[in-house]
Parts: structure tokens; C-alpha cells; sequence
């Protein structure tokens, strides 16, 4: 299945070290929280892609092996500024799954690609830069808990139903990033 | 200034001559961490190419100027462009050619010894891999036990000694390295050998190695025997060479012993191993000069290069043979496995001819430590 990336970078061919010199170029000229799907076939890549990322700070997502080509998905971060979480209503990872099954329904508000890498089950996903336009897509009577990686876009997210009138939001803390529990994956 | 580069034979004399050299490992941690080039007096530094992509001069200070630097990769790739950016620095540095892949692949033969009648023993040593072949020769003839899968070294060295390969054994179906065994036998029509508790699935034709079975090499009759020693796999079989030495295969090494669990359950054979090694071997002559089919460390090498010791010696200071509870020993040997080589069930799948992968998918498979062994 496809993958929703922002920026799709070709290195195929090419080896080591080229795809991470490409992959770094290519990384500039992304925004934050931007997704690049780098299309490799140097297995190496593999491990050394995901080393890149982290020494970075970039997230690394995941992989897809297709036939004889390596599709990596990294999201440039942002996370490493601390913004102060303002909306106030949270809820932690360990209460989320309780209260989630008595009525409510779980938000997830990462990109696309991070949701298919894994995700709590019958958890929705619609993107923090789609929220807006999709909001009758909820319902203002449920309970809503939002969730990302971090609790930060989760932040925003809770704040922009807020302002839309949905009052039962709960902002999820942690979030994804800390989450011990079993994922469902969409690959 | 200049940036040359370093074949891995070069780097496996200065490991086997002691030499000093300093190893600027480019690769990941993980990889550095799980495997690396050893040496005695090597020194190393990790830093991943990925980390030095705007700029080698914060390493600078930590690179020694009265030593040879080799910088090192998977392939190679990486430690040319590490390279150059330490020589447009001003250092004279060094890359490894074809990298930690080549190192993997590279096979030094060492002289053990002359046998009866003008006859000579070979140990092939791989460094990278800790992986020994043996091929004995004597007046126009050869036999070939563990062959890894660099076939032209063997009929290289034959060709050379200008000696016909008669024999190709292996002392087990191994699970950390692709064999040549049978494509030996194939190329040069000798007979390949194989014992047939570990051959169960394999899909090819061989020659059942058996509990003492004999063949005889060249005029003079260099007797190899084989000896039935069950506990790394089933089938594993011994053999002693001109009633002097001991090849033990992957149920002894120099200072371990074999591991019982690559090709069933470690529960199931270590009541063999314990029986091989505590009985079997015990009848043995305790003169005979043990060689193994693996080496975990360079400590195990002798001076000249060859990973060798006398089995009384053996008997006296590996741990292995030094267990007198068999309730111990069972929870030495079970307990406290070490990981499973690379691709381990992959290359048994080859090794039984059950699949032929070609040769960047073989390299790929045998990268990393042999891991045969358990301490």
C-alpha cells in the first residue's frame, strides 16, 4: 500500500555512502513534521538510515520492503524545541484504553505514515493538517482523546476542537512516543 | 596529502605479525559493536560515516600521526569519502579495499606443519569470519576438510603444489558459513563427504562419512580417520590426521567448546556433546595437536598465525573440558547461548543445496561472527 509522504527522494542504484548524503541534502529543504520517503535498494541503508535519523533528531518511521527496493520514511522533527502544552484537559497513556472502551474513541493526530507503522487499535487518524477540514468526521457527544508522538501536535489539535466547540477532548500524555502497550500495524 | 589503500591481506599480516594500527571503524555502532577487524595491537575508533558528513576536523585530534590510520566501512564507499576528507586535511591516511566485506572473505593459508613422507598441513584461516580449512597434500595428491566457499583458494593451492584433490570432507553441515565442499569436488571430480546424520534433507548426491572410515593421501599414505563426535549437530565426525592431529571440527575449540543448539534443540544434544567430549575424546592420545574448524578470538592464535594446541593442554585449561558436574555442564552449554550466527538457518538451507543464492546474497548471509561456540 502507499504511503502518504511529502517528498519522495530516489537514490536506487546508488550505495553507501550516497543515499544518507542525499538523504541529508534532501532534509533541508523539508519543513518541519514534512515526511520524506527515501526509495533505496543499498541494504545497508537500512540500519544506517534509521542510526542518521536519530543522531539527527529526525523521527524515523519505518520501512517497507517492495520487491528489491527499500522505502524508509522519516519526519523531520521539530519535537526537540519545548513548546508548553497549554490545553488543559489530559489524560494519561494508561487510563486512555479504559476510558477509550466505555464510549469514547481515540484520535491520532501523527501523519499517516507514523499511524500505518503502528498505532492503537481502533484508533482514528486524520493528521493535524487535516483536522480542520475534516471535523464532520466527529462527533462533539463522544469523548474524544487525541494522541501524536509527543503530546505536542496532540496539543494543538485538542486546542483547535476546543475553539470548534467540542468540549469532551482530553489531551493523551505522553503519547505514541512512550507507549508500551500492543500496536496494530496497517502494512 | 596522500590516502592509499589497504587489501585485507595486508591488514591480516599486521594482525597475525602484531603490528599496530589504528582502525577508524565508520560503520554504525551496532555493527561495530557486533563485529569488527581484531588485532592485537590494533586500536579503534567508532564513529559512523553518517555523523562526519560536515566535517572530519572535530576527529582530528583523536587520529594518531605516528601510526597508520585505516579507515574502514561495510564496503567500502564510505571509508574512501571518510578518507579523502581526512587527506584534504593534511594526514596521510589508509582505506580498507572492499571493506569489512573483503575482511570477511579474505583466507590467509598457514603452514601447520610437514607430515610423514614429505607431506604438508595447511590451515586456511579467515580472520574476519574465524573460520579454518585444512587441506593436506602429499606427493601429488590432497584431501580438503571445511572448505569455506572460496573455492579458487583451495584449487589454487593445489594447482601450485601441482597435487590432484581427492578428498573433500566436511566434519559437519555447517550453520555460520556457506561450504565450498561439494563445488570442490564438482570442479576437480573428488569425492565430497558428508555424514549422513546431518545430510538427512540435503538434495544432493555425497559420500556418507562414517565412524571410522579411512582414506589414505598420496604414496606415502597420510592416514585420515574418522572419529564419530556428536553435540554441535548430529553428524559431527572428527578426524585424525597422520596419528598427530586432532580436527575436531566445531565440537572443540582452543578455548570453548561447540554450542549444541544451530540445527535442533540444545536440550537434545548436549548429552552427546558431554559424551564426545568428556568420553570420546578422552580415549584419545593426549599428544595429539588439537585444530578446530573455529577461532572466537584472536588470543587463539598462535604466533605464526595457526590456531593450534596440544588436546592434554586442552584437557588441562579450557573451561569446557573442565565441568564435572554433568548438571552444570548442561546448564553451561543451555543456559547461556550466545546469539545465533547470521543467516544461520538461511546457510544450512544452502549447505543442503536447498537453495542457491548468488554471491553478493552468500556475502550478505555470512556477514558477522561465527558464533559456533559456547564458554
Amino acid at each position: 500500500m502507499a504511503i502518504k509522504a511529502d517528498v519522495q527522494l530516489d537514490v536506487k542504484g546508488l550505495t553507501c555512502p550516497m543515499p544518507i548524503v542525499k538523504t541529508k541534502k534532501a532534509m533541508n529543504d523539508l519543513t518541519d513534521g514534512q515526511i520524506l520517503e527515501v526509495q533505496a535498494t543499498d541494504k545497508g541503508s537500512k540500519a544506517d538510515l534509521a542510526a542518521w535519523a536519530e543522531s539527527i533528531g529526525h523521527l524515523y518511521i519505518g520501512i517497507i520492503e517492495e520487491d528489491d527496493v527499500l522505502l524508509h520514511y522519516i519526519r523531520k522533527s521539530g519535537d526537540s524545541e519545548v513548546v508548553e502544552k497549554k490545553f488543559e484537559q489530559t489524560i494519561t497513556n494508561e487510563e486512555v484504553i479504559d476510558r477509550a472502551s466505555n464510549g469514547g474513541f481515540i484520535l491520532d493526530v501523527r501523519e499517516e505514515a507514523e499511524f500505518t507503522f503502528g498505532h492503537i487499535e481502533g484508533a482514528k487518524s486524520i493528521p493535524l493538517g487535516e483536522l480542520e477540514e475534516r471535523l464532520d468526521e466527529l462527533d462533539k457527544e463522544q469523548e474524544i482523546y487525541v494522541i501524536c508522538r509527543t503530546g505536542k501536535r496532540s496539543d494543538l489539535a485538542a486546542q483547535k476542537l476546543s475553539q470548534k466547540g467540542f468540549t469532551k477532548v482530553y489531551n493523551v500524555l505522553p503519547g505514541m512516543g512512550s507507549w508500551n502497550s500492543e500496536l496494530s500495524k496497517e502494512l | 596529502m596522500a590516502i592509499s589503500k589497504m587489501t585485507a591481506a595486508q591488514v591480516a599480516r599486521k594482525a597475525i605479525e602484531n603490528h599496530e594500527l589504528f582502525i577508524l571503524d565508520v560503520r554504525n555502532k551496532d555493527a561495530f559493536e557486533d563485529w569488527k577487524i581484531e588485532g592485537h595491537k590494533f586500536e579503534y575508533l567508532n564513529i559512523p560515516y553518517f555523523e562526519l558528513l560536515d566535517g572530519v576536523e572535530g576527529i582530528l585530534p583523536k587520529l594518531p600521526k605516528d601510526k597508520d590510520v585505516l579507515v574502514v566501512c561495510a564496503k567500502e564507499g564510505s571509508s574512501i569519502m571518510v578518507a579523502e576528507m581526512i587527506s584534504e586535511v593534511g594526514r596521510n591516511v589508509y582505506y580498507l579495499e572492499g571493506g569489512m566485506k573483503s575482511w570477511s572473505m579474505y583466507l590467509e593459508p598457514i603452514k601447520v606443519s610437514d607430515l610423514t613422507g614429505g607431506g604438508e598441513l595447511y590451515q586456511f584461516v579467515r580472520l574476519g569470519k574465524g573460520c579454518l580449512s585444512y587441506m593436506v597434500i602429499s606427493e601429488g595428491e590432497a584431501t580438503i576438510i571445511d572448505a569455506v566457499r572460496f573455492t579458487e583458494v583451495f584449487t589454487n593451492l593445489a594447482k601450485e603444489k601441482n597435487v590432484q584433490i581427492k578428498h573433500v570432507f566436511d566434519t559437519h553441515l555447517h550453520a555460520d558459513h556457506i561450504s565450498g565442499g561439494r563445488h570442490i569436488a564438482e570442479e576437480t571430480g573428488a569425492t565430497y563427504y558428508l555424514p549422513p546424520e546431518d545430510a538427512e534433507e540435503v538434495v544432493f548426491n555425497y559420500t556418507p562419512l562414517e565412524d571410522g572410515l579411512t582414506v589414505s593421501n598420496g604414496a606415502s599414505k597420510i592416514e585420515i580417520g574418522a572419529l564419530y563426535s556428536p553435540g554441535h549437530t548430529i553428524g559431527s565426525t572428527s578426524f585424525i590426521v597422520d596419528r598427530k592431529y586432532l580436527l575436531t571440527g566445531d565440537i572443540l575449540f582452543i578455548d570453548s567448546i561447540g554450542r549444541p543448539d544451530l540445527a535442533g534443540l540444545a536440550e537434545d544434544w548436549v548429552g552427546d556433546l558431554r559424551e564426545t567430549l568428556y568420553r570420546r575424546y578422552r580415549e584419545l592420545a593426549e599428544d595429539l595437536i588439537v585444530l578446530p574448524a573455529h577461532f572466537m578470538t584472536i588470543d587463539e592464535l598462535n604466533e605464526d598465525g595457526t590456531v593450534a594446541k596440544g588436546l592434554g593442554d586442552l584437557f588441562a585449561e579450557n573451561h569446557g573440558l573442565n565441568i564435572e558436574s554433568e548438571e552444570e555442564f548442561c546448564h553451561t552449554v543451555t543456559d547461556n547461548l550466545p546469539p545465533q550466527p547470521n543467516a544461520y538457518q538461511q546457510i544450512r538451507q544452502v549447505n543442503m543445496g536447498k537453495v542457491t543464492p548468488n554471491n553478493d546474497e552468500q556475502t550478505e548471509m555470512e556477514i558477522g561472527p561465527n558464533r559456533c561456540a559456547v564458554r
